[in-house]
């Protein structure tokens, strides 16, 4: 009985017959995927005890916990394609701010409420069409992963497109609070559909602009209700998906792997 | 199969393995077992190996490396050493897999268990709330409080009736 492991013992076989080139796509994609879910899943976590009720404290939080497991999904998987003793943990916390390819709009602080609330909504809105397509995706893994995903964020969609119309359509302050965050964020969303060749290699050539055009419904369509306006073009901002990111992410990462690289390999 | 080790029997046989299985419980809900709950998807045998494959309710679920504990412990107890927990995403858990007994014992535990139509998951906005029926009192005059509750799993609903708030174990 030595060696018995009491934990999950298996979770994800890959295929090592693809061609190491992409292998090494793959382990990029579902990296800026892990990255991206594990930056807003902290950034949400920040909330807790802070929340404007106790009820949405509890929500903010929740979705926190969804978006930390995904993110171990991503990390597991990517742990696996990279192998030589990677693990999650490895990947999470002793990697450094250059090789995290998140998107910018995760790092950015939590702001306020109304700041928070419209970054979810912007994230669960591309999310949710992201998972749509990977559930159909050759690659069976990312495919599983997704359609567990998506489950979760529905539930994430619904709650923060409630709050953004709540707080748009609301009171002159809560409508003031949406225009600003509006105008701080918008210029983070492009990142999202400017395809590295990496997502393109996975994800399949031709397919960013078609979810840039639905998201572009949703958002009209809940922006609508909320009585807030989609800025003219503006300049978007890009550079994190290729490890090149805002002063923000230094400071969270400092904090979240300090413990890690003071003790390296500490368990508790 | 039968096959004697150490003074312990050991029947790897689906059923037995499963009746052992009934034992364990899911720990933040400790009336439901795990078979209740819908996430044992499959045990395989192979010589004296068994290998028990779950799937977790939610991604982030924090209960998954506590229940693969349990089940070996358990396992252990009854006299089985080599043993495999196996945890897959797909087919993705829902709650129609979760038992009649179980949706029962939920009731009784004070957990409005999951409506069979699962209209709450879609994206409909404000969405008229689906009638959930309040598990002490029985009256379907309830109100939605929070879509997140207790877990990632509840959502926390009122009764308007018997004024008592209750989590409800939503649809997914």
């Amino acid at each position: 009985m030595e060696n018995l492991s009491l934990t999950i013992d298996k979770k994800f076989d890959i295929d090592k017959s693809l061609p190491a080139k992409t292998q090494k796509d793959r382990e990029s994609f579902v990296l800026h995927l892990a990255d991206t879910n594990l930056i807003l899943a902290q950034r949400n976590a920040e909330w807790c005890g802070h929340g404007p009720i106790l009820e949405q404290d509890i929500a903010i939080t929740n979705i926190s916990l969804d978006l930390l497991g995904q993110a171990r999904n991503f990390y597991q998987y990517a742990a696996q394609i990279k192998g030589n003793g990677a693990t999650e943990d490895l990947l999470a916390y002793l990697r450094g701010e250059r090789e995290f390819k998140n998107g910018l709009i995760v790092e950015l602080p939590r702001g306020d409420w109304a700041h928070s609330i419209l970054r979810q909504f912007f994230c669960s809105a591309y999310f949710y069409l992201l998972y749509e397509h990977l559930q159909k995706s050759e690659d069976e893994h990312l495919s599983a992963i997704a359609e567990k995903a998506i489950k979760e964020v529905t539930y994430h969609l619904k709650w923060s497109s409630e709050w953004v119309i709540r707080l748009g359509d609301g009171t002159p302050e809560s409508n003031t609070r949406m225009k600003k965050a509006t105008d701080d964020l918008w210029m983070y969303t492009g990142e999202f559909f400017v395809a590295e060749d990496y997502e393109t290699l996975i994800i399949g050539e031709g397919i960013m602009p078609l979810l840039k055009e639905a998201w572009l419904v949703k958002v009209k369509d809940i922006f609508g209700e909320a009585t807030l306006t989609i800025p003219n073009d503006t300049y978007m901002q890009t550079g994190g998906k290729r490890g090149i990111h805002t002063e923000h992410l230094g400071f969270i990462l400092a904090e979240m792997q300090y413990l890690q690289k003071t003790y390296p390999g500490a368990q508790w | 199969m039968v096959t004697v080790q150490n003074d312990t029997i050991q029947d790897t046989s689906k059923e037995k393995i499963l009746s052992i299985l009934q034992e364990v419980c899911d720990p933040e809900i400790p009336v439901l077992s795990i078979l209740d709950l819908g996430i044992v998807r499959d045990i395989r045998i192979s010589g004296d190996q068994v290998e028990v494959i779950i799937t977790p309710t939610y991604s982030g679920c924090p209960a998954m490396d506590a229940i693969s504990f349990d089940i070996k412990l358990k396992m252990i107890e009854y006299g089985y050493k080599n043993l495999l927990v196996t945890s897959v995403l797909s087919p993705a858990w829902t709650t129609g897999w979760m038992t009649e007994a179980g949706k029962e014992k939920l009731k009784a535990y004070g957990i409005a268990p999951p409506n069979p139509t699962q209209i709450v998951c879609d994206t409909r906005l404000f969405a008229e709330s689906e009638a959930i029926q309040c598990p002490r009192c029985n009256s379907y005059h309830t109100q939605l409080i929070s879509q997140f509750g207790s877990t990632a799993c509840k959502a926390l609903y009122q009764c308007q009736y018997c004024k008592e708030p209750f989590d409800y174990f939503k649809c997914h």
